[in-house]
């Protein structure tokens, strides 16, 4: 390990809180434009957090210390998750320690810490919006194990920044496994940072929400967290998705300055295309009803399976 | 890695194209979109059977491939589609099993599938043996698709879904059976289909319904 | 190579006439002249390879060895018998409203296309113009069996359809695999699938393929044979159909898919050295015998206690052909001749006597012998035959397998004994009544055809007392052909 290389992993850390709410601010405008409304500020996103920051918090008089632990661990979370996803750069000192099941189990930690937060008030909806929560969830995480198994086994390894450079590494080939994974792995993102058509991050219409169901009792520096982490978790979602479909560009190594420098402006130009790509599936997909998300994950599994099959008996 | 050439690789595309229409077929609720999804598969087998042309000389295989197009694409989806406007049964229908039971039992069907096909296609010599075990795979979903469906139209085309598979399996480990016995299956397929829809009529005069549970009267020992 | 061409084009060509000409009284009459010249085409074929050995014809597309011409010459035989009991069935079934003038144009062209059909299954060298031959017998006898458009036949047809398309689809996949295996040896031209082609080189084609594609084949062509499990459909297609149609059902269709079971298994007993395919046929025989044998005794519909008759009977010819051996061979061949002229001679019997009572179900048929003694005694005899009475040629059949495997297979021998037992007791007990109980009065607007019955159970009578020379000397050839 040496100085550049956590000078490498400081950056990347650096850039995913920076870029996280950006990223957030850019698929809301995405939104607006392909629904035809005026689009919020870019930066939105940023002076909110901001004004969450100024604020008093205001915590229920019944909340146990839980509540309040909550959002630093799921922040601390999902920086951990930031600091393993190569988004800039293969050669990560932090990355050494976890790998891609940790990865899940990251934020698996995340879920059960906020949705214990929300039935710890008592209120109706937060344990609504927690046991909804854990039911996608459920569905959700072993598809996700599955499409990282597929690009384990493609490239022999579970540590996430060996799989970025074996498949940035490999001939131009035609892998109807990784477009199976791809697309599993899209339906699974979707679920999991409570989009549409599973949840609504625009709503707060009590039968339908999810996870706006879950953090409605927290207010000020505490929700600031959460909203922040919710930004880091899509922003990490993203970079695996980049890194496991889409590796060009991601620079190798850590001595190469000129190519972590090069990386940025890549890893920029396909958050934005990725952004407007998930602003047009949710602006042309409808919410669907919540008994039907068994379906969309169990489909999502099953195409992750299929493709881990049709990588055993195609060998590609 | 050893990298395939381009034509081997987009066979395999096309393999994995075909098992996931199988599985969509399986989850399809709606007859109408059942069909589509039958004609889209049709068109993945004339792609892929083109292409074994293309990749290996093996010049009948474009005849096959046209008249894999011809009838599967254009000819049973337009009857399928005349017959249920005809007949007016456009919606859903239910089924014995649910969704994702019926999925995880052919994700089940899927593994049994590769698992028999692995040694017979460590001694195929084609390019493209690997595709056997999908096109095993595709021939045991629509099999299952056949089980647990309880409409008449459903099943026929799940029937037809299996010829499918079986056409894939005669061109993906031997390159294509004789064009005689090609032209024969075909023409059986056909025959099959308008006769069938020649039944769906006598059935629902029958029983004002294309449900198959009133195909259930004749039991052992009655 | 002419008669061949003849012996498939008349029933062709009578087909379509038949479909072109209409409903006319002389319709049945044309079915019955095309199934005479078949037949008699039939004969010069078999008086041909009897004199000259085997031959191929056509670019090897045909092949005829002594195995399958008896079966030609027994399939156009009972074609030809059949077409003549069902010239006066046919004519009440009409008087009575049961059947239109479509129909029964339907009906006559159908008749000949199955025909066609069966016999270019039996005459082809090719494994996959087999396979699209039952393929289209299935047709044609899905169409056969929903004639009468009742709620029941269209749901026999419906289940017959479904059950023998998927089964055969399991068929055509056998085909595939087969040819994959042969296409290493053989070349990717047509010549992998000719049967002849596959027979010479049937030792050195893979045994892993091989074996595969014998269960699926078996499985396929087993389900239009009727064997348990996969017999679901043939009781209902036999009991809701035209009692014509059953008795071809039985007497041909059934003879025509074991053929091809037979075809395979004689290539992949030559590619595998273990007892496998043997097992997998004795296995499916021996379960058809067992469970038939009960179920025989729940039936209370007359037609649907033969065709679970017929099933008993193919498992048994299964079963002999399982064991393999000359002998074995020798007495299954003998007992698809006999099982086939039997049990076609009791349909045709059952017709008459169902339609004279008005009824299938074995309550009400009742004192035969008084009202209508030829249909009763037909029936009686016919059931006795079947039910393995010496000294009819099912007895002799019989007692060759039982002793063959009381040698060779001493295990099943028990089973194979109370099934027979089983299906004794209960096909007589309930025929018995129906010859010679209290009579139930009814007369038929037309005379029957009993004819037929009378010539196949003498066939079948002289069969088990005396088989002629040339027709034994055939069966052991054909026996030692199929190894």
């Amino acid at each position: 390990m040496t100085a550049t290389a956590l000078l490498s992993q400081a950056v990347q850390l650096a850039l995913a809180l920076a870029l996280a709410p950006l990223l957030v601010g850019w698929v809301n405008q995405c939104r607006a434009w392909l629904s035809n409304r005026s689009a919020p500020p870019l930066l939105l996103p940023y002076r909110t957090i901001r004004k969450l920051f100024m604020k008093d918090a205001v915590v229920a008089s019944n909340a146990s210390p839980l509540f309040r632990l909550t959002p630093y661990v799921v922040f601390g979370a999902m920086c951990c998750a930031a600091a393993i996803v190569p988004s800039l750069a293969t050669d990560l000192p932090f990355a050494l320690a976890a790998d891609t099941i940790a990865l899940v189990g990251l934020f698996a930690l995340a879920r059960v810490f906020i949705a214990l937060a929300a039935m710890d008030i008592g209120t109706a909806f937060g344990s609504l919006g927690a046991r909804r929560e854990m039911f996608v969830g459920f569905l959700a995480e072993p598809a996700l194990l599955m499409v990282l198994f597929t690009a384990s086994l493609i490239s022999g390894s579970t540590s996430l920044p060996s799989i970025v450079d074996t498949l940035a590494h490999r001939e131009l080939a035609i892998y109807p496994s990784l477009a199976f994974a791809g697309v599993a792995f899209t339906m699974v993102s979707l679920a999991e940072n409570a989009r549409i058509p599973v949840d609504n991050p625009a709503t707060h219409l009590e039968l339908t929400m999810i996870h706006e169901a879950m953090v409605l009792e927290y207010s000020a520096r505490h929700l600031a967290l959460i909203e922040w982490a919710s930004a880091l978790k899509l922003f990490n979602y993203s970079c695996i998705g980049l890194a496991l479909f889409f590796p060009f560009g991601i620079a190798q190594g850590s001595e190469n300055w000129a190519a972590i420098a090069l990386a940025v402006p890549v890893l920029v130009g396909k958050l934005a295309l990725g952004g407007f790509l998930l602003a047009l599936i949710e602006t042309v997909s409808a919410k669907m009803r919540i008994f039907r998300a068994p379906e969309f994950l169990g489909t999502a599994f099953l195409l992750a399976v299929l493709a881990m099959l049709v990588h055993l008996l195609l060998g590609s | 890695m050893n990298v395939l050439p381009l034509y081997a690789q987009l066979i395999n595309l096309f393999a994995a194209i075909l098992l996931l229409l199988s599985f969509a077929m399986l989850a399809q609720r709606r007859v109408l979109s059942l069909i589509d999804l039958f004609a889209a598969q049709g068109l993945a087998l004339a792609a892929s059977t083109a292409i074994v042309a293309f990749g290996t000389g093996q010049h009948h295989l474009y005849w096959s491939a046209g008249l894999t197009l011809v009838l599967k694409v254009f000819l049973l989806p337009w009857i399928l589609y005349r017959l249920i406007r005809q007949l007016d049964v456009k919606w859903d229908f239910e089924r014995l099993i649910n969704v994702p039971t019926t999925m995880l039992i052919g994700i089940v069907l899927v593994v049994f599938s590769f698992n028999l096909a692995v040694p017979i296609s460590q001694l195929a010599s084609t390019v493209t043996r690997s595709t056997l075990g999908i096109a095993m795979a595709c021939v045991m979903l629509s099999f299952l698709m056949m089980i647990t469906r309880r409409k008449a139209i459903p099943q026929v085309i799940g029937f037809l879904s299996m010829e499918n598979g079986l056409f894939f399996a005669a061109t993906s480990a031997t390159y294509g059976m004789p064009m005689v016995v090609e032209l024969g299956i075909a023409l059986d397929v056909l025959v099959g289909v308008l006769i069938l829809g020649v039944f769906f009529f006598q059935i629902r005069e029958q029983f004002d319904s294309l449900d198959l549970k009133h195909l259930e009267k004749l039991k052992e020992g009655e | 190579m002419i008669e061949i061409l003849a012996v498939l084009g008349i029933p062709l060509a009578g087909g379509l006439v038949l479909a072109l000409m209409g409903e006319r009284d002389e319709a049945a009459i044309v079915n019955i002249v095309a199934s005479f010249a078949t037949f008699v085409a039939a004969a010069v074929l078999t008086a041909r390879v009897v004199t000259d050995g085997p031959m191929l014809a056509l670019d090897k597309l045909f092949f005829v060895d002594s195995f399958n011409v008896f079966l030609v010459a027994l399939t156009a035989f009972v074609g030809f018998t059949t077409s003549i009991f069902s010239r006066p069935y046919m004519r009440i079934e009409r008087e009575r409203g049961h059947v239109n003038a479509a129909r029964l144009r339907l009906y006559h062209s159908m008749y000949q296309l199955f025909n066609f059909t069966m016999l270019l299954a039996l005459l082809t060298n090719n494994m996959g113009i087999l396979w699209v031959a039952l393929e289209a017998a299935t047709l044609t006898t899905v169409l056969l069996v929903s004639l009468y458009r009742t709620p029941a036949s269209l749901e026999a047809a419906w289940k017959y359809f479904i059950l023998c398309g998927v089964g055969i689809a399991q068929a055509l996949f056998g085909t595939i695999l087969l040819f994959f295996a042969a296409e290493k040896l053989l070349g990717a031209g047509g010549g992998a699938l000719l049967w002849t082609e596959l027979d010479a080189v049937k030792g050195q084609l893979e045994p892993t393929v091989l074996s595969l594609a014998f269960v699926f084949l078996l499985v396929g062509y087993g389900t239009k044979v009727g064997l348990v499990p996969l017999h679901n459909w043939l009781p209902d297609a036999h009991a809701e159909g035209p009692t014509p149609v059953s008795a071809v059902l039985s007497g041909l269709l059934l003879n025509v898919a074991l053929y091809a079971v037979v075809r395979c298994k004689v290539l992949v007993e030559g590619a595998i050295p273990t007892a496998f395919a043997k097992n997998l046929m004795m296995g499916f025989g021996l379960l058809s015998v067992v469970v038939a044998a009960f179920l025989l005794s729940r039936q209370k519909d007359i037609k649907r206690l033969f065709a679970y008759s017929s099933i008993e009977h193919m498992g048994i010819i299964t079963f002999a052909f399982g064991m393999g051996g000359a002998i074995a061979n020798f007495a299954g061949l003998l007992h698809m001749t006999v099982h086939s002229l039997t049990k076609s001679a009791i349909f045709f019997a059952v017709g008459h006597a169902t339609q004279k009572c008005g009824t299938q179900a074995i309550d009400g048929i009742r004192g035969l012998i008084t009202t209508s003694p030829v249909i009763g005694w037909g029936l009686m005899i016919g059931t006795l035959a079947i039910l393995g009475m010496p000294p009819f040629g099912v007895f002799a059949s019989e007692f060759l397998i039982l002793t063959t495997a009381m040698r060779e297979q001493p295990w099943a021998t028990p089973f194979l004994l109370v099934a027979l037992g089983i299906a004794f007791a209960s096909v007589f007990s309930k025929v018995q009544p129906m010859a010679f109980g209290e009579p139930v009065e009814a007369r038929l607007p037309h005379r029957p055809a009993m004819i037929p019955v009378f010539v196949h159970l003498a066939i079948v009578l002289m069969l088990g007392l005396w088989i002629p020379p040339f027709l034994a000397a055939w069966y052991r050839q054909a026996a030692l052909l199929i190894g």
